[in-house]
């Protein structure tokens, strides 16, 4: 039963994005800003915590989830710190997968020469 | 004289297509008109380093390749027409470089074949130039970073979208007479329905298509069946069907004789969505499959209208609609006596 939510749901947002790119005729990276601060604005609720308890991987694997953890990571130390905690902690739940771009990226770029 | 009726140009003293060739890339090989080509790659980056070193290669080789099959020397050649999708002419000033031939650069987007074949025919009717060349370039990989995205993005394409083509096409026009002659050209006006959707350019360039064959058949004071073929350049098979509704309102039936150049250089069972696209596509087309036709006598006379979409990225971005063009010439059969 897991595996079928986290299926519909991950699969819905996914629908979502699919109509924004073709009814709404929204650009890709229009389609990509909007899921994050959707799932910002949703974690913001405390709508998103409930999706992921609900769906699992179908809440965590779409791009909304990022929205989510960045607001996560900034509420959760502005909580310590107030306000100068937001900087801190925006990237504290994200920063893995922010390193890991940039370590990737800079591998790819030594290793290979472009020719797109 | 020169002039008749509004818009169209009669080329009085006997202009000729003495030679064209055609330079094309590996989805186009692969299509029904291969045998057409007189150079082509099975790869996109053309042994080169990156995709504008490719194009400049593959225009260089069509003008290299149409100048050797006239058995004419470079310096013999007057004047170069060129022009191609990219900012500021860069394949055409890059590859007239190395050429060392007089340039005129022009841009009309894809109508740019047809635009420089128009002037390079009007300047030797007038006894400008003796030898002329008219040629243009466009590549698959140029044109999507230019206007649409960068190619390792992978950004999706709704089904109206085209493909624009890899290629290269360049025509050699002198007074010299040969079977195909440059008959009539019909210079067309900026249209604008208010379309904005870079992803359908085929709508967006109809109502360009349509007023430039209506002006030259009332110019020229003919009808559809005065000719054995119409083209357009790369309206794609959402635009043709549009195309040919608005003439039949107009009580022009154009169906028995209408192609599009975009659905004539790929099999339909070959991934390109609505169609090909491209400066080179109404170029390839003509200078290969309706010139060698003309040749053998299957074709007397052939009106290629070349559209463009006259837009750029940050016009879109600023959400301006898509203006385009077309201009149209005739390439008349003639029997050598």
């Amino acid at each position: 039963m897991d595996y079928l939510w986290a299926f519909l749901v991950g699969g819905g947002i996914c629908v979502i994005g699919q109509i924004l790119l073709d009814v709404a005729k929204l650009t890709p990276a229009h389609v990509l800003s909007s899921f994050v601060v959707t799932g910002a604005v949703l974690d913001g609720f405390s709508l998103y915590d409930k999706l992921i308890k609900f769906a699992g991987a179908g809440a965590t694997v779409p791009i909304t989830s990022f929205g989510h953890s960045l607001l996560h990571g900034a509420m959760k130390q502005a909580e310590d710190h107030g306000f100068i905690g937001v900087a801190i902690g925006i990237f504290q739940l994200t920063s893995a997968g922010i390193a890991s771009a940039i370590l990737f990226g800079f591998l790819v770029a030594v290793f290979f020469k472009p020719k797109g | 004289m020169g002039k008749l009726g509004k818009q169209t140009w009669i080329f009085e003293n006997q202009v000729y297509i003495n030679e064209t060739a055609t330079v094309a890339g590996p989805m186009e090989a692969q299509g029904p008109l291969s045998e057409t080509f007189d150079i082509t790659f099975d790869d996109l980056h053309c042994h080169e380093d990156n995709w504008e070193k490719a194009e400049r290669k593959i225009l260089q080789q069509s003008i290299q390749t149409c100048i050797q099959k006239a058995r004419l020397q470079t310096d013999q050649i007057d004047l170069m027409l060129s022009g191609d999708l990219l900012n500021q002419n860069v394949t055409s000033n890059y590859a007239a470089r190395t050429l060392s031939i007089p340039i005129l650069n022009m841009f009309g987007a894809c109508s740019t074949s047809m635009e420089t074949l128009a002037v390079a025919s009007a300047l030797v009717d007038a006894g400008f130039v003796n030898n002329a060349i008219a040629a243009t370039s466009s590549h698959n990989a140029t044109a999507e970073r230019q206007f649409r995205y960068p190619t390792e993005y992978g950004g999706q394409k709704p089904a109206t979208a085209t493909t624009t083509i890899t290629g290269g096409g360049s025509a050699l026009v002198s007074q010299k007479p040969s079977t195909i002659r440059v008959e009539a050209a019909t210079i067309g006006k900026v249209m604008d329905y208010q379309m904005g959707d870079p992803f359908d350019m085929g709508s967006a360039m109809v109502p360009a298509a349509y007023d430039t064959i209506k002006t030259h058949l009332a110019d020229m004071g003919r009808s559809p069946d005065d000719y054995d073929l119409i083209v357009t350049g790369d309206l794609s098979s959402i635009g043709s069907p549009i195309l040919k509704d608005m003439m039949k309102e107009d009580g022009i039936n154009i169906d028995d004789v209408h192609n599009d150049c975009g659905l004539m250089i790929y099999n339909s069972d070959q991934p390109v969505f609505a169609g090909g696209s491209g400066t080179a596509c109404s170029a390839v087309v003509t200078y290969g499959h309706i010139v060698s036709e003309l040749r053998k006598g299957r074709l007397n006379r052939v009106l290629i209208a070349a559209t463009g979409s006259l837009h750029s990225p940050t016009m879109i971005q600023q959400k301006e609609t898509m203006p385009s063009i077309a201009h149209g010439v005739v390439l008349t059969r003639e029997e050598l006596s």
